[in-house]
């Protein structure tokens, strides 16, 4: 039994269908997250991947499995486990900084009114939005909406932060903007997040590992990848980086060719994979890729939880 | 300036009426009596001649004198108008803030839960189409007050669209707000206060407007049944007076309170609309 933060073993959704049959959606998904993580997922569209995060935020029911967080099984949501959404599911009758007291006087029900406000208004200049504390959302770009639900669920300081593709609704600048605003936040807070992305570029700016899913029905954690690339990094300069070129091909690669293969690995834990970890020998990054991989299958990797 | 659409549109509300009332004066000009009047005619005081709709300065003339002393009162079947409209408001306003003290938390288990929605929706259903005149009898035999029976006359007709829109409001509350509150441990009492309620208050808002309307129209009926004061009974009385200078000014007076009641909500929906 390992002594991780968060684990999930076992996870199952499958809907009865209409003629009766079961629809697996994702069975025996099992993986951990250590205190401080920052984790992406990626997968195409169907695997899941809300559904597992509304799994762990304690929204959704699993059909099968446990979540299991600081040793106390997941039942319902909780103020430990703070969610982003991705329409940004702010309050539309409250302005922008009574939008983050409420996440803050949610969590802290004795505070002053005084120190609800400091601390509300500490995070919301974190995003840049010290001057847009009055206005409603509906007055705001999308962009900025965003940027307030994430200074809510930062400000509520959970243990574990659930991420539902924070950025999929905004354009490539907006989000470019917003991503190193998080990763500002996040170097600050050091908190445990677990993100849904479709961006291949943003998970491997955020993340410490990243976790491929293969597609449904069925589906499954096929990799949970390494991103071996030290921090701070910075969207402006990340891909000058050695090895990034090469870690995004292998990802890229997974998702186009590779993700409607069933792992060959049937205990139901990811592989772990480093596609750096052979860098300075590898000249063909396409070549190394192949071969790196097979053998960083069982590396010295200190999250490895591969019996 | 000049030009401007609520100016315009003011010139030709003023244009309208001039020329409304314009041809409202000429249509009923007394007609001269040509031949002599029989002995019938003589012995009812040529009646036949006053039997016919006033003029509008007629009117205005009374609206005048009844609106410089609206508040006089000499005995059961002479009171100033604005005591009559005072009668009205009360019972419309008493009727109205009981029905929505029990249909506003009624229509909020019905729209959370969807078990007593089902439940209840029978007997909505069944109740909601019946005239509120039609309750009358049956209130003043259990009740015996006409002054009760009519306040409940009003409270059965509010009650239905505020109860329908707040169910409909509450349960059609964004589930990702739901989801907010479930997240921030919100306990039920603190959602429905913080999250429901204001979500839902447009919609309530307008179950109340449209409630307020409707209890305007109903107790000017009601006030005809029950009788003794209230503008329903004036316009009545005055009709039984052949006054009908009174009765037309009474009509206009019916309106005017109704259009400030639905304006003085409208004021309120306003407070609690939000963008999405």
């Amino acid at each position: 039994m390992s002594k991780a933060f968060l684990e999930v073993s076992g996870l199952a959704k499958v809907y009865a269908t209409k003629e009766g049959n079961d629809f697996t959606v994702y069975e025996d998904v099992n993986f951990t997250l250590d205190k401080g993580e920052f984790v992406c997922i990626i997968g195409h569209s169907g695997c899941g991947k809300s559904t597992i995060l509304n799994t762990l935020a304690g929204l959704d029911d699993p059909s099968g499995g446990a979540v299991i967080m600081n040793g106390k099984e997941v039942k319902g949501p909780s103020l430990e486990r703070g969610v982003v959404f991705q329409n940004y599911s702010l309050l539309p009758w409250l302005s922008t900084l009574s939008n983050v007291e409420f996440g803050v006087k949610a969590r802290w029900k004795d505070w002053s009114k005084s120190k609800v406000r400091e601390h509300s208004t500490r995070f919301l200049n974190m995003v840049g939005l010290e001057h847009a504390l009055n206005r409603k959302p509906s007055e705001l770009s999308g962009g900025m909406r965003q940027r307030v639900s994430i200074a809510r669920a930062f400000a509520t300081q959970p243990e574990l932060l659930l991420l539902d593709e924070p950025f999929g609704a905004l354009d490539a600048l907006t989000r470019g903007v917003i991503q190193e605003e998080l990763v500002k936040i996040w170097s600050e807070t050091h908190q445990t997040v677990f993100m849904i992305t479709h961006d291949v570029d943003e998970a491997i700016l955020l993340s410490d590992r990243i976790f491929l899913m293969s597609n449904g029905p069925n589906a499954a954690i096929a990799e949970s990848v390494k991103v071996d690339i030290p921090r701070p990094r910075q969207r402006n300069t990340i891909f000058q980086q050695p090895g990034y070129y090469q870690l995004r091909n292998y990802l890229v690669n997974f998702l186009v060719n590779r993700s409607a293969e069933k792992p060959e690995d049937t205990s139901g834990k990811p592989k772990e994979v480093n596609p750096l970890s052979g860098l300075e020998t590898s000249s063909a990054p396409d070549a190394a890729i192949s071969e790196d991989s097979v053998q960083a299958q069982n590396n010295e990797h200190p999250l490895a939880v591969n019996q | 300036m000049i030009q401007s659409m609520p100016f315009r549109a003011a010139l030709l509300s003023i244009v309208m009426a001039v020329l409304m009332f314009g041809v409202w004066e000429a249509a009923v000009v007394t007609p001269e009596k040509s031949t002599e009047m029989t002995e019938y005619e003589m012995l009812m005081g040529g009646a036949d001649q006053e039997a016919r709709v006033p003029p509008p300065s007629d009117v205005l003339k009374h609206a005048w004198g009844e609106l410089s002393d609206p508040f006089y009162d000499k005995g059961p079947n002479d009171k100033g108008i604005g005591i009559q409209l005072a009668y009205s408001l009360y019972r419309v306003l008493t009727g109205y803030v009981l029905a929505a003290l029990i249909a506003i938390p009624i229509g909020f288990v019905v729209g959370m839960s969807p078990l007593m929605y089902n439940a209840l929706n029978p007997f909505i259903q069944i109740l909601r189409p019946i005239s509120p005149l039609a309750w009358m009898p049956l209130a003043l035999f259990i009740i015996q007050d006409s002054e009760t029976s009519a306040i409940f006359v009003i409270f059965i007709c509010s009650i239905w669209p505020m109860l329908i829109n707040t169910a409909f409001g509450v349960a059609n509350v964004r589930g990702d707000w739901i989801n907010v509150a479930r997240t921030h441990e919100l306990s039920a009492l603190r959602t429905a206060f913080q999250v429901i309620l204001p979500a839902a208050a447009p919609t309530i808002l307008t179950g109340m407007r449209i409630s307020i309307g409707i209890a305007w129209l109903v107790i000017v009926a009601a006030e005809m049944l029950v009788g003794g004061t209230g503008i329903g009974y004036y316009v009545w009385n005055e009709w039984n007076n052949l006054d009908l200078n009174s009765v037309i000014f009474s009509i206009l007076m019916i309106g005017c309170v109704g259009m400030l009641l639905d304006l003085s909500l409208a004021r309120a929906q306003k407070l609690v609309e939000y963008n999405e």
